[in-house]
């Protein structure tokens, strides 16, 4: 644990040491609340999980039934004199316990399934991946450039923020069916939805953290001779970088958001596919595994790219704050 | 007989004359500025008129409000004047230039480069090659005495060595004056002493004309050959002193007559004595309000 609060926090004082503490706290504390739930009995448990039938015809071996019931059940074949059903309290079928899903989890990477027509989960994994990494691209290479510029000229921002402003209220799902009909069914309009999603705040939010940058700074590279492109190469650009790098993770995380609802859209592909597939057959195990293999990577990818933030900007300790 | 400011030695007048024979490096002739506000026209500056000759130290002071830094922003080419002209070697200012230094009072370094790098910037920006800027920039920053920092960065460094760097990086472009924006406002009171004269060691070592802003009446005499006195609402030029203090400057000197003398002067320029109030006979006397009635007798 510590070994991995010291990776956390780049071995630095017992002050961090205490946050990278609560931070894993934090994940702990509503784990062991899904353990008291799924393992300790009294606490929920509604349904019974039948491991003798006895006398009740519609019973089998593996059934879920309401408590109510199978007490009901029960009485009725006590008064017949018939074999008592046998079961275990259970929780419903869509909340499985740590294990089970630690178990799914394991064999989703280890033992993928060997038929075809069911999605294997690194499979359906890195197709999501690719599909938010080209959207994050493409929005990027618009978005990057576009708030850089706003942000430094006046009379730019003031010509296209308006209507960025408006549109980025318009729901990018809402544009679905119109980026089928363009774009085909395939990885076209999911990539367009997650580059619809992103790409307006983008340019809002580089554009604002450009407006942030001292005057100073770029004044004084006036007067040391500085004049048009370069000032935006030279100054501007290495000035607001780490604020820049900064808002490119808070929206790679906003592009992860859009991602499930982008790959509904056409053919359904991917993670959720995977994930709709497996909660059509009730394995509520791999539904779990796969969502938080989602937020495992979405959070790890940012943990990584804040410490890649410290090294690659020592200058800027704000990043050591994030 | 009291010292008037306007007494100089012959050291220091023989000083004057050698410094008028020299050229006129800045020129300024009636510049003006005008804002335009939601709250109607300003003007900031009216009828502005001095000249700085080659290796001048002069400093401006003026009462908040006087425009002294809209007129060196003017001079650095960051701001528009309205009307008149400044003409630096005979040529007019349009906009920033390199043959304009300028050290602003806040924090101005390139936080994402090291002190080398950051006085490296003005001369690779004006078309030298690395190993040069490079090499200029490590003799620039031993005048400066900050050889050691060169590879921290400014965060790393206190605000009397950031300005240091701030000064080696617009020396380094060998501009033909130095513009200071009340460099030394957000220091202490004895790293600003330091600094002070610091500034002089590297102004009489080096041949470079400086052009100072300041709101401490102190420094601005401690530093200048003249000194430049605004007033406010608008801007104008109220007097040009020439400073009687003989040179080299030392701290010590801050008790001389001259020095004394020569604060009087800008003391009474910059925070005149109120007007006397006129002797007005109808004047209401204020009414005593009575607290009490119980001892109406005790006179």
């Amino acid at each position: 644990m510590s070994l991995i609060a010291n990776w956390l926090t780049g071995g630095a004082n017992s002050d961090e040491h205490k946050r990278a503490l609560f931070g894993i706290g934090s994940f702990l504390l509503p784990l062991l609340v899904w353990c008291l739930v799924s393992y300790v009995p009294f606490i929920w448990h509604p349904k019974v999980y039948v491991t003798d039938p006895g006398g009740v015809d519609y019973f089998q071996v593996g059934m879920l039934v309401d408590k109510t019931m199978f007490r009901e059940e029960a009485a009725n074949m006590e008064q017949a004199h018939l074999a008592l059903p046998e079961g275990k309290p259970s929780n419903p079928i869509y909340l499985p316990a740590p294990d089970a899903v630690a178990k799914a989890f394991y064999n989703g990477f280890v033992n993928p399934p060997t038929n075809t027509d069911v999605p294997s989960m690194p499979a359906s994994l890195w197709h999501s991946i690719q599909i938010i990494f080209w959207g994050f691209l493409i929005s990027s290479l618009i978005g990057v450039p576009l708030g850089i510029l706003s942000g430094t000229y006046v009379t730019l921002g003031r010509l296209n923020e308006p209507f960025i402003e408006f549109f980025r209220y318009l729901p990018a799902p809402a544009f679905g069916a119109l980026a089928v009909a363009i774009l085909g069914i395939y990885d076209g309009p999911k990539i367009a939805i997650i580059v619809i999603g992103t790409l307006f705040q983008q340019v809002l939010i580089i554009a604002n953290t450009t407006r942030k940058l001292e005057t100073t700074i770029i004044e004084a590279a006036r007067t040391l001779g500085t004049r048009g492109p370069r000032l935006i190469s030279k100054v501007v650009v290495p000035g607001i970088l780490p604020d820049l790098y900064r808002d490119q993770r808070i929206l790679l995380g906003w592009a992860w958001t859009y991602l499930i609802v982008a790959e509904l859209i056409g053919t359904s592909s991917g993670i959720t596919w995977f994930i709709t597939q497996q909660a059509r057959y009730q394995h509520f195990d791999n539904v779990y595994a796969a969502i938080m293999t989602i937020g495992i990577i979405g959070f790890g990818s940012d943990l990584i790219l804040a410490r890649l933030g410290r090294r690659l900007f020592p200058w800027d300790r704000t990043q050591d704050r994030t | 007989m009291e010292t008037s400011y306007l007494d100089q030695s012959d050291k220091v007048r023989e000083r004057f004359e050698r410094i008028r024979q020299r050229e006129v490096i800045l020129e300024v002739r009636g510049l003006g500025k005008r804002y335009r506000s939601p709250q109607g026209e300003t003007e900031a500056l009216r009828n502005i008129d001095f000249s700085v000759r080659r290796r001048e130290f002069v400093c401006v002071i003026g009462p908040s409000g006087c425009g002294k830094s809209t007129l060196i922003r003017i001079l650095a080419g960051l701001d528009k004047h309205t009307s008149g002209e400044a003409l630096l070697d005979g040529k007019p200012i349009t906009g920033p230039g390199q043959d304009r230094g300028m050290v602003f009072q806040g924090y101005s370094l390139f936080p994402w480069l090291t002190v080398k790098k950051n006085v490296m910037f003005g001369p690779q920006i004006n078309g030298n090659g690395y190993d040069k800027a490079e090499r200029d920039a490590q003799l620039w920053l031993e005048l400066v005495g900050l050889e050691k920092f060169a590879d921290a960065y400014p965060h790393q460094l206190s605000g009397g060595m950031r300005q240091r760097v701030a000064i080696a990086r617009a020396l380094v472009n060998q501009p033909r004056i130095l513009l200071m924006d009340e460099p030394f406002g957000a220091l202490d009171a004895q790293t600003r002493a330091k600094m002070q004269s610091h500034l002089i060691d590297i102004w009489r070592n080096i041949d470079v004309t400086v052009l100072f802003i300041t709101h401490d009446l102190d420094e601005a005499i401690y530093l200048a050959d003249r000194i430049l006195v605004l007033k406010a609402h608008p801007g104008e030029v109220q007097e040009v002193i020439e400073v009687s203090v003989p040179r080299p400057r030392t701290p010590g000197q801050f008790n001389t007559p001259e020095f004394r003398a020569t604060k009087a002067r800008l003391e009474e320029l910059i925070h005149p004595a109120p007007e006397p109030m006129p002797e007005d006979e109808q004047t209401v006397k204020p009414h005593l309000i009575r607290f009490t009635d119980v001892h109406d007798n005790v006179e």
